[in-house]
Formats: structure tokens, C-alpha cells, sequence
């Protein structure tokens, strides 16, 4: 891809999890495949977050949850999503999703849900062709 | 070179791996010196002498859930269903030093391990549970001194001796900062921390063990098995040069030290791994650090079947998985046995996934006749040569890290972070593309595969809800100038560069809560900025 702008990715560790190997693969994986990558570290609050995909004028914000929390903390940011003005961003989350919890999630706003097994190309198509950059 | 014209094959330490294996072979790898008898130096056939015919391996599944009451019903489960010992998991809020009621508490209380506030909660989660036979293993590190205090004054509480009492700590927070990530405080004031409990508890609790050093995690977290035992040595180093610092002869504490490592790979491979690492671990505390006593030698250890060995793909399989890597830990001569349960890349288990992981141990036990003879697969030219170049191998990465400066500073400024994450990445994309085989994620996949519905442990609410109740009755109840005034030693012994274990018994006897210990602390010590490299 060698699109003058990058689409800007933040990788977000929400929670307390601490469980970071998957979120940090596909921090590289998304690197290797042209996007601009910030990872946040663990332990983030969803204000945290939040704040952060403003600063960086995120395109996605992809979460990476482990631990079982999602629904709580994606209720959270769903609401400072709104606030910040960050609703037309993409809104991604990987890891211990079960099934169960999929409808749920994108009731809230989740556009795509990538749970353990998921493919990296799989996650690189669908930033690729649902951001504005799409065609690059 | 063995002539033959098979394809190469070479381990995930990076040996090669011959077609067949003869006397020469183990001659050309270094011989059968180190190799010994079985409960004499090096190790390398068992620390003791007769091993599981006198004392079978412990079983210790991973458990803990919602509050203490639950956990309580789990572990008399357990131990009903043949259990040995206890192994404690902890929700994230008390891993991470904070009370249930804390605002970033939300949502997680309760939900990956047993909630933890006060005494209070280690009183019920152990009532009826008799501590001299079933030994306790705490699964916690950044505020493991609180709840290592917390266990030691709910028995004390109940009339055991502390001379006489076993147990164990996780207590490794240098790995957490590498993987696992509950760490709270900085780098420094961690270490001193995991110090402090060492010297406190050779002094007052010798029986007990206060630190297990794991290799586990940073093998989950991307690194190779020969890796995970030489990070764990160096991790095990730092903490034995802390409490040397302070004038302890290594004598006094190395007996009581232990270790966890991973048991997922290549068979012979994690064989060999633990028949070199006993070997090599006895040599450091031997020739670098002048031990006598041959206990402190000694290499114990828990192997665990390693969730990352086990795929989200077919999870049924996953039984099957942690059946040979049981069997690996038998062959391996470990102290105690843990396994992942096969719906672990789903949930935390049910009583009935915990139950078939516990059988599973069982029947190598009973049936299988792993018990019978000591280190079986000693005298196998494979598996001796593999032993000896295991021990090359890690003796390798040890000088590479002290190369580079030690663990210490590897972790401080993310180095190993980063160089543990990128062989994660290196193995996932060999998952991905099938040239590292995976049966049912790269190979033999199933179509209705995305139809498998595991059975979830459920998360209840209310359990949360009853544990904030439960705390803040406990803060009402106390005496809150005790509370206060304990506390208040907490921050002062930390800000002198006391050993702040004593204070901390005071704080937890007094009912000071996890929170309110680590916050006291934390006004010294400072929090932990994590360097976000990857």
C-alpha cells in the first residue's frame, strides 16, 4: 500500500487483562500490511481510549479483550464515542469473544468482531474495505 | 550428520534433529557427566531419590471464581474429586491491588479468579479446608506480599503453626512485566518487594515457599522452551542477588525457592528441557552462588499444560492435548501438575472441564504406571543428546541476557518485551501459513467447527454485588484507628526501605484492605509506566 495517508489504527488494551500477546500480533500484522499503528499498553481506561483515538485522529479503534469484560467497557466507550464525535470511526474487537456476546456487541456499535482464531488477513480486508482508503 | 535424505527437522530451541541417535551421538553432545543419580548433584534424573513411589506428583488445577463463599464450594470440589492441593485464582482487581468497590474495578470483579478485600474473604474462602494436608499455591504477584500476609494471618488465625506451615506464592513479577501483566509498582520497588517476602519468610515461615519463578508465562507470551527455562534463571538471579544484598547466605533461602514452567511443544523436547534445567539450575546455585545444602538446589517445579498450546479450533481435541502434556510432566519428574482445561480458549472451566483435566492426571497416576520407575526415559540416546544440547541452549540465551545488560534492565526498557512479542508474531504467522503444524487450526479443519458451542462458566453479578456489600461491611466492623494507624507503618517502613512485611501483617490482621495496602505503598513506590514496545 502506498497511499499518501496511512490509515491510523489505535490498538487499545481495555480492562484490567493483562493478556496482550494477540493484541500485540496484530499491532505487527497490521504494521507489516501498511497502516499506522499505535498500541495503547494495558490497563486503559475507556476514557483513556477514547482520548487517545482523538489525539491521534484514529481511523479504527480496535480493542482486545481477554478477560471477559467487553460488554461493560465497550457500553462505556460506546457513550464516549458519541461524545467525542468518534462515531463515524471503526470499531473493532478481538480476543475471548464468545458467540453468545456477539449480538450484543454490535447492538452497541461494534463493526467487527475477530474472536481467537481469526485470520490477520481477515482483519486487514476489513479495515482495508470499510475505510475511506479502501481502495488502497 | 546422519546420511539420511529427510527433510530437516529442527526444534522451536533450534536443533537439529537427527534421523536416529547413537552412543556417539550423546559422546559428541558432552557425555553422560552430568546425567547422576536421581536425588543426588546435578538433578538432571530427579531431585529426589525415589520420586513418584514415594510421593506422587501434587495436583493443583488453576481455580477460583466470583466470591469467596463460591470459591470455597469449587475448592471442596476439587479436593472430593481427588485434588491434592489448592491453586488460587485471583480476579484482576485483587492482582492489581485494588479493592472491589474501586471505580476501575467495574465489571471485573469477581470474574476471572476469587475476589479478594480483607482477611475477612481468606477466612471464608479456606473455612473447613484442614491447610497441613492440602497445601495452598497463591497465583498472584504485584500485591502478592498483601495476600501472602493475608494467608499467613488467616492460618495463624486458625491455631497452624507458621514454622510448620507449606505453601506457596506465585510472587514473580518480573515475568509479569514480560507477560501476564499484573504488575503495580516500578521495576525497582518490585523487586524489593519480592525481597522482602523472601527474607520475611525464611525467617518466620520457612516451610513456606515464597516465590515461583515462571517460565510459563513468557513461553505463552512468544519465547522458546530452551528460553523460558534461561529467562526464568535470570529472572530467579535477580531475586536471590536482592536478598544476598541484605546479607543472606544463599543457603537460607534458595531450598525454599520454586519454579513453573510450560509443558506444551515437542515431547522429548520438554523432556529433555526440564532434565537439563534441573542439571543446570543445581549448577548455578552450586558453583555461582557457593550453595552447600543440596536442597537448595534442588530445581522444584509445577508444569502446567500450557494454554498456549491449545487451540479455540475443535476444543474437544484440547483434552487429548492436555493428556500428553500431562504425560510430558510425568516423564519429566515434576513436584506438581496443573492443566489448561480444554475450554480455556473459551472460559474459565466448569466444574466438569476441571474435573476431566483432574482425571486426566489421575489416570497416568493410577493407570499408566508413571509412578513406578524413576526418570524412564533416562538412557536414550535421543534424549540424553537432546538433554545436553537443551542445556547448551540455554546456557547460551543466560550469557545473551547478561550480555545485554541482565533481565532487569531487558525488561525495564522493553527489550525482551519486544524480542518475546516478535517471535510470537513469527510463530503466528507460521500457525497461519501451515508451516508449523497445528491439527485443526492448519490442518484437519472442520466446517461445523463454527457450530461448537462450549458449555461458559457463568458470571454472576450478584456475587459481585455481595462482595462490595461484604467489603464495605468489613471497613464498618473494624477498628478503623488500627486500620488507619497500620497503614500508616505500611507507608512508613516502605519510605525508610524497611522490609515492609511485618507492617503489612499488622495492616491485613487489622483488616486494611488490599486497596487501602497497595494505595499506602503506592504513595512511596510510584506506579508502573509501561514501555510500549512491540
Amino acid at each position: 500500500m502506498t497511499s499518501a495517508k496511512k490509515i491510523k489504527v489505535l490498538i487499545g488494551k481495555p480492562g484490567l487483562d493483562g493478556h496482550d500477546v494477540g493484541a500485540k500480533i496484530v499491532a505487527r500484522a497490521l504494521i507489516d500490511a501498511g497502516f499506522d499503528v499505535v498500541y495503547t499498553g494495558l490497563r486503559k481506561t475507556p476514557s483513556e481510549i477514547a482520548q487517545q483515538a482523538m489525539e491521534i485522529e484514529a481511523d479504527v479503534i480496535g480493542l482486545s479483550s481477554l478477560a471477559g469484560s467487553h460488554i461493560d467497557f465497550c457500553t462505556k466507550l460506546k457513550g464516549l464515542i458519541d461524545q467525542y464525535g468518534l462515531k463515524e470511526k471503526l470499531w473493532l474487537i478481538g480476543g475471548c469473544i464468545p458467540k453468545q456476546d456477539h449480538g450484543a456487541l454490535k447492538e452497541i456499535g461494534l463493526d467487527g468482531i475477530f474472536p481467537n482464531g481469526s485470520r490477520l488477513d481477515d482483519i486487514v480486508e476489513f479495515i482495508s474495505a470499510n475505510t475511506q482508503s479502501g481502495d488502497a | 550428520m546422519d546420511g539420511s535424505d529427510a527433510k530437516k527437522v529442527v526444534n522451536e530451541s533450534g536443533i537439529e534433529i537427527q534421523t536416529l541417535y547413537g552412543p556417539g551421538d550423546v559422546e559428541r553432545s558432552g557425555g553422560m557427566d552430568f546425567v547422576g543419580d536421581p536425588g543426588g548433584y546435578p538433578f538432571t534424573r530427579g531431585i529426589h531419590k525415589e520420586m513418584y513411589r514415594k510421593r506422587p506428583w501434587t495436583m493443583r488445577q488453576y481455580a477460583g471464581f466470583g466470591n469467596p463463599a463460591e470459591t470455597n464450594q469449587r475448592f471442596k470440589y476439587l479436593i472430593e474429586n481427588g485434588q491434592t492441593g489448592l491453586n488460587v485464582a485471583f480476579d484482576l482487581p485483587t492482582q492489581t491491588g485494588l479493592d472491589s468497590d474501586n471505580v476501575l474495578a467495574e465489571g471485573e470483579v469477581g470474574r476471572v479468579g476469587m475476589a479478594i478485600d480483607s482477611l475477612a474473604d481468606f477466612e471464608t474462602a479456606f473455612d473447613g479446608i484442614d491447610l497441613d494436608k492440602i497445601t495452598v499455591s497463591l497465583t498472584i504477584n504485584g500485591s502478592a506480599a498483601i495476600l501472602i500476609a493475608m494467608y499467613l494471618a488467616m492460618a495463624e488465625k486458625r491455631g497452624y503453626d507458621l514454622k510448620t506451615l507449606r505453601g506457596t506464592a506465585q510472587n514473580d513479577i518480573l515475568k509479569e512485566f514480560i507477560g501476564r501483566g499484573t504488575w503495580v509498582f516500578p521495576v525497582e520497588p518490585s523487586i524489593k518487594l519480592v525481597g522482602d517476602t523472601i527474607e520475611f519468610c525464611a525467617e518466620h515461615t520457612p516451610k513456606y515457599s515464597p516465590v515461583s519463578v515462571c517460565g510459563y508465562h513468557i513461553r505463552e507470551s512468544g519465547c522458546n522452551p530452551a528460553e523460558e527455562m534461561a529467562y526464568a534463571f535470570c529472572i530467579a538471579k535477580a531475586y536471590a542477588d536482592d536478598v544476598i544484598g541484605r546479607g543472606m547466605h544463599v543457603d537460607e533461602f534458595a531450598g525454599r525457592l520454586s519454579y513453573n514452567f510450560n509443558l506444551f511443544g515437542n515431547l522429548f523436547e520438554q523432556v529433555a528441557k526440564f532434565r537439563a534445567g534441573r542439571s543446570l539450575w543445581a549448577k548455578i546455585i552450586k558453583e555461582e552462588y557457593g550453595a552447600e545444602d543440596p536442597r537448595s538446589m534442588w530445581l522444584r517445579m509445577i508444569a502446567g499444560g500450557g494454554g498456549g498450546g491449545l487451540t479455540f479450533e475443535q476444543p474437544e481435541v484440547n483434552i487429548m492435548r492436555g493428556a500428553y502434556y500431562a504425560l510430558i510432566s510425568a516423564l519429566s519428574g515434576t513436584q506438581t501438575m496443573a492443566l489448561c482445561s480444554y475450554d480455556e480458549a473459551y472460559t474459565i472451566p466448569t466444574e466438569y472441564s476441571a474435573r476431566i483435566s483432574l482425571r486426566t492426571m489421575q489416570l497416568l497416576m493410577d493407570e499408566m504406571g508413571l509412578c513406578d520407575t524413576v526418570d524412564p526415559l533416562a538412557g536414550s540416546y535421543y534424549v540424553e543428546t537432546l538433554t545436553n544440547q537443551m542445556r547448551g541452549k540455554m546456557e547460551a540465551v543466560m550469557a545473551e541476557v547478561a550480555e545485554a545488560g541482565g533481565i532487569v534492565e531487558m525488561v525495564k526498557d522493553g527489550r525482551i518485551q519486544a524480542k518475546v512479542s516478535e517471535q510470537a508474531y513469527d510463530m503466528h504467522k507460521d500457525i497461519e501459513s501451515g508451516e508449523f503444524p497445528k491439527v485443526g487450526v492448519n490442518r484437519y479443519r472442520i466446517e461445523e467447527d463454527d457450530e461448537h458451542e462450549v458449555e461458559f462458566h457463568p458470571y454472576n453479578i450478584a456475587d459481585a454485588e455481595m462482595q462490595i456489600e461484604s467489603l464495605r461491611g468489613v471497613r464498618s466492623r473494624r477498628d478503623t484507628k488500627a486500620a488507619s494507624a497500620a497503614l500508616a507503618k505500611v507507608k512508613g517502613a516502605a519510605e525508610a526501605g524497611d522490609n515492609v512485611m511485618p507492617a503489612i501483617m499488622e495492616a491485613v490482621k487489622a483488616y486494611a484492605t488490599v486497596g487501602e495496602i497497595t494505595d499506602a505503598m503506592v504513595e512511596v513506590y510510584g506506579r508502573y509506566e509501561e514501555p510500549i514496545r512491540f
